[in-house]
C-alpha cells in the first residue's frame, strides 16, 4: 500500500517534470528561431552572425561590470513583463505599459525633487507614490472595461499617447528646471535608490524588481484575490456564477498591472537618471514587456528569465553595432520574431498533428 | 490676415488628414471582418520606407507608391495568416509586426544609406491641381491643389462606403465580423473573406505610408509614423467603424494637428501644443465611454473563428 502511494507520488512528480519541460519547448524554439532570423539578416548584409552573437554573449558575461549593466537593462523589463503577465492572468491585455511607465516616471520624480524629507520617508514616498499614480492610470482602463465594456487594448493605447504628451508638457513647462534642457530639476539625495556596487549603475531598483516578482507570485497563487483573478481570467462568466465579482477584479488587476509597469518608470528616475527628461517617443519597455510575458508564460519566474534574455539583447545590441558592425535594430527584429512564434503556438500544434498523421499513415501502410 | 490663416489652417488639416483617412479605411475593413488590426502603425511605417526606396531606385515616385501598396498588402497578409490561420491573439500579432516594422526600417536605413535618422531626399509625388475648383476663391485655396493622396483618400471613402454597404461582398465582410458561425452556415467562406479584408487594410495602410514619405515629405525619417497608425485606429473607432465616420473623425484629428502646427509656427501659446496633440486620443476615449455618442465594435471583433 505504502509502496503504491510512493509510486503514485513518483509518477505525479515525473508528470510535473514533463509538463514543466513541455512548457519550455515553445519559448526555447521561439528564441532559437528569433536568433536564426536575426542571423539571416546579418548574413544578408555581409556580417558574421557568429561573431555578432559572441560579442552579444561577452557583453553580458564577459565581465562583472557587463553583467551588472545587463541587470540594469533587465530591471525595467521585469516590471513591464510582470505588468503584462498579471493582466493576462485576468484575461486582460495591458498594452499601456509605456504610458504607465511615463506616469510613474514623472510622479516619482516630482515627489523626489519637490519634498525635503528624511531618507526613510522620502524614498518610500517617491517609490510608492509614483507606483500608485501609474496604478490609477492603468486602473482607469480597467474601470472603463468593467463598467462600460470598453476594450482595454484601445483605451490603454490611447492613454499611452495621452501620457506621452502630458509628460512632454510637464517636463517642458510647469515642472521644467531653469536652464536650456527640457527636464525637471534633480531629485533630492534622500529619494535616490542606492547603488549596489562601487562601480556602474546597478541599483536597488533591481532588488525591488525581484521582490515585485515574488509578490506577484504570492498574490496569484497564495491569496484569495489571486485565485479570483485567475478564475476570472479562465472564465469570467463561471467566476461570476461562483460568486466572484468579475468587474471588481478587472479594475484591481489593471490597477496592480499599472503599478508594476509604473515601477519601471519609478526606478528609471530614482535609480538611474535622478530627474525626468522630456520624452520624444516611447522607450518601448511596455511593448518589450509583452514579449517578456509571453516568453515567460505569464509566470513571475518566467518573466524574470525572459526579462534577463531581453536585457542581454538590449545591452549587447550597442556593442554588436560598434564591434561587429551589425545595426542594433536587429534586436527588434529578433524580438518581433520571438513574439510572433510564441503567439502562434498553434503552428507547433498543427505541425505535430501533421507529423503524427503522417506517421500513422505510414505505419498503416506497413 | 485672419482669413489667410484660416484658409491655410483648413488646407493643412486636409493634408494632415489624408494619411489618417487612408489608414482608418483600412482599419474599417479589417475590423468589420472581425480582425483587430493594431498593426496599421507598423504597416504604414514599412510602406513609407518602401515608397521612399521605390522612388529612390527608379526616380519615379509612382513606382514608390506601388511598392508601398504591395508591401502593405504583404505585411497585412502575414498578420492575416497568423491571426486567422494560426489563431494567435490578434493584438499580440499586431504588436509583433509593429516592433518588427520599427526594427527592420531602421536596420535597412543604416544598411542602405549608412546613416541613422533619415534617408536622402527622393522625388516626391507631384501635387495635383483641380481644374475649375482651383480658380474659385477660398475654396480653391483650400481644396484646389494638394498631393494626389488627398484626392485619392476622398475617392476611396466613397468607394469603401459603396463596397461595404452596397455590394454582396460588403455584406459578407460585415456578417463575418458580426456572427461568423451564422455566416458560415449560409455558405460564406469566413477565412477567405477575412483574408481579403485584412489584406485590403494593408493596401490602404500602404497608401497611407506612401503619403507620408513621398507625399507630405520627400524622404523617410526613422519612426516617421509616430503614432499615426494608432490615431487612424482612433479615427476608425470615433467614426463608429464606418468609412464616412472615419473620414469625419480623421478630418477633425487632422484639424487638431494643423492647429498645433500653426500655433507653433506663429509662436502662439494660448494652449500648449501637447494638449492639441492628445486631443484625438481623449476624444476617442470619451466616445468609447459613451460620453460622446456611442461606439460599439463589430460583435466578433478580435475573435478567431474555428470552423466546425
Amino acid at each position: 500500500m505504502a509502496d503504491n502511494d510512493k509510486i503514485v507520488a513518483e509518477k505525479k512528480e515525473e508528470n510535473r517534470y514533463y509538463k514543466w519541460l513541455a512548457s519550455m519547448i515553445i519559448p526555447v524554439l521561439a528564441v532559437i528561431t528569433g536568433l536564426l532570423v536575426g542571423a539571416i539578416f546579418m548574413l544578408a548584409i555581409g556580417r558574421d552572425p557568429v561573431q555578432a552573437y559572441i560579442v552579444l554573449f561577452n557583453s553580458a558575461f564577459g565581465s562583472l561590470n557587463g553583467f551588472a549593466e545587463t541587470l540594469v537593462n533587465t530591471t525595467p523589463l521585469i516590471f513591464t513583463g510582470l505588468a503584462v503577465a498579471f493582466a493576462f492572468r485576468t484575461g486582460l491585455f495591458n498594452i499601456g505599459g509605456d504610458g504607465q511607465f511615463l506616469i510613474g516616471y514623472i510622479a516619482s520624480t516630482w515627489l523626489g525633487f519637490f519634498f525635503q524629507l528624511p531618507l526613510f520617508i522620502h524614498l518610500p514616498l517617491a517609490l510608492l507614490g509614483g507606483m500608485v499614480a501609474a496604478g490609477l492610470w492603468g486602473g482607469f482602463a480597467g474601470l472603463l472595461k468593467a463598467k462600460l465594456g470598453v476594450h482595454e487594448v484601445i483605451t490603454t493605447i490611447m492613454m499611452n499617447y495621452i501620457a506621452l504628451y502630458l509628460v512632454s508638457y510637464l517636463t517642458g513647462g510647469p515642472l521644467k528646471a531653469s536652464g536650456f534642457m527640457p527636464a525637471t530639476p534633480k531629485i533630492a539625495d534622500t529619494a535616490k535608490l542606492m547603488r549596489l556596487l562601487p562601480f556602474g549603475r546597478l541599483n536597488a531598483g533591481f532588488i525591488v524588481a525581484l521582490v515585485a516578482a515574488y509578490i506577484v507570485y504570492y498574490i496569484l497563487w497564495r491569496t484569495t484575490l489571486g485565485y479570483e483573478i485567475r478564475a476570472v481570467g479562465l472564465n469570467p462568466n463561471a467566476a461570476e456564477y461562483g460568486g466572484i465579482k468579475a468587474a471588481r477584479n478587472m479594475i484591481l488587476a489593471m490597477f496592480i498591472s499599472g503599478c508594476l509597469a509604473g515601477l519601471a518608470g519609478v526606478t528609471q528616475s530614482l535609480g538611474l537618471e535622478f530627474r525626468a527628461y522630456q520624452p520624444f517617443g516611447f522607450i518601448g519597455y511596455g511593448f518589450t514587456g509583452i514579449a517578456v510575458a509571453l516568453l515567460g508564460k505569464n509566470h513571475p519566474a518566467g518573466v524574470v528569465l525572459g526579462a534577463f534574455l531581453f536585457g542581454i539583447l538590449q545591452r549587447g545590441s550597442m556593442l554588436m553595432q560598434s564591434i561587429a558592425g551589425v545595426p542594433k535594430e536587429v534586436i527588434e527584429i529578433i524580438q518581433a520574431i520571438i513574439i510572433l512564434f510564441v503567439a502562434a503556438e498553434y503552428l507547433f500544434t498543427l505541425l505535430s498533428n501533421r507529423i503524427k498523421k503522417y506517421r500513422k499513415e505510414t505505419s498503416d501502410v506497413n | 490676415m485672419l482669413i489667410n490663416n484660416i484658409i491655410s489652417l483648413l488646407n493643412t488639416s486636409l493634408r494632415m488628414a489624408a494619411p489618417l483617412i487612408l489608414a482608418a479605411l483600412g482599419g474599417v475593413f479589417s475590423e468589420r471582418s472581425g480582425v483587430i488590426n493594431i498593426a496599421l502603425e507598423g504597416i504604414m511605417l514599412i510602406s513609407a520606407f518602401m515608397a521612399m526606396v521605390g522612388s529612390y531606385l527608379t526616380g519615379n515616385p509612382w513606382i514608390g507608391v506601388l511598392a508601398a501598396v504591395f508591401f502593405g498588402g504583404l505585411v497585412a497578409a502575414v498578420h492575416a495568416f497568423v491571426s486567422i490561420h494560426l489563431k494567435a491573439n490578434q493584438v499580440v500579432s499586431g504588436t509583433a509586426i509593429n516592433i518588427f516594422a520599427a526594427g527592420v526600417t531602421s536596420f535597412m536605413l543604416r544598411v542602405m544609406f549608412e546613416s541613422a535618422g533619415q534617408s536622402p531626399s527622393v522625388t516626391k509625388v507631384k501635387d495635383w491641381t483641380l481644374p475649375i475648383i482651383n480658380d474659385i476663391p477660398i475654396l480653391g485655396d483650400i481644396l484646389g491643389k494638394h498631393t494626389p493622396f488627398v484626392y485619392i483618400s476622398l475617392i476611396l471613402v466613397v468607394f469603401s462606403y459603396w463596397l461595404l454597404f452596397k455590394t454582396p461582398f460588403g455584406l459578407r465582410v460585415r456578417s463575418v465580423g458580426e456572427h461568423p458561425a451564422a455566416a458560415d452556415s449560409v455558405g460564406i467562406n469566413v477565412y477567405k473573406i477575412r483574408y481579403i479584408a485584412v489584406i485590403m487594410s494593408g493596401l490602404f495602410a500602404g497608401l497611407a505610408g506612401a503619403s507620408l514619405s513621398i507625399g507630405l515629405l520627400d524622404l523617410f525619417v526613422e519612426n516617421m509614423t509616430s503614432g499615426r497608425g494608432f490615431i487612424a485606429l482612433a479615427a476608425m473607432i470615433f467614426g463608429k467603424w464606418t468609412p464616412q465616420g472615419a473620414l469625419l473623425a480623421a478630418l477633425l484629428f487632422g484639424f487638431a494637428d494643423a492647429l498645433q502646427m500653426l500655433a507653433q509656427t506663429m509662436g502662439l501659446s494660448f494652449i500648449p501644443r501637447q494638449f492639441l496633440l492628445m486631443a484625438p486620443y481623449i476624444l476617442t476615449i470619451l466616445a468609447l465611454a459613451g460620453v460622446i455618442g456611442s461606439a460599439n465594435p463589430p460583435a466578433a471583433d478580435g475573435e478567431s473563428y474555428e470552423k466546425e
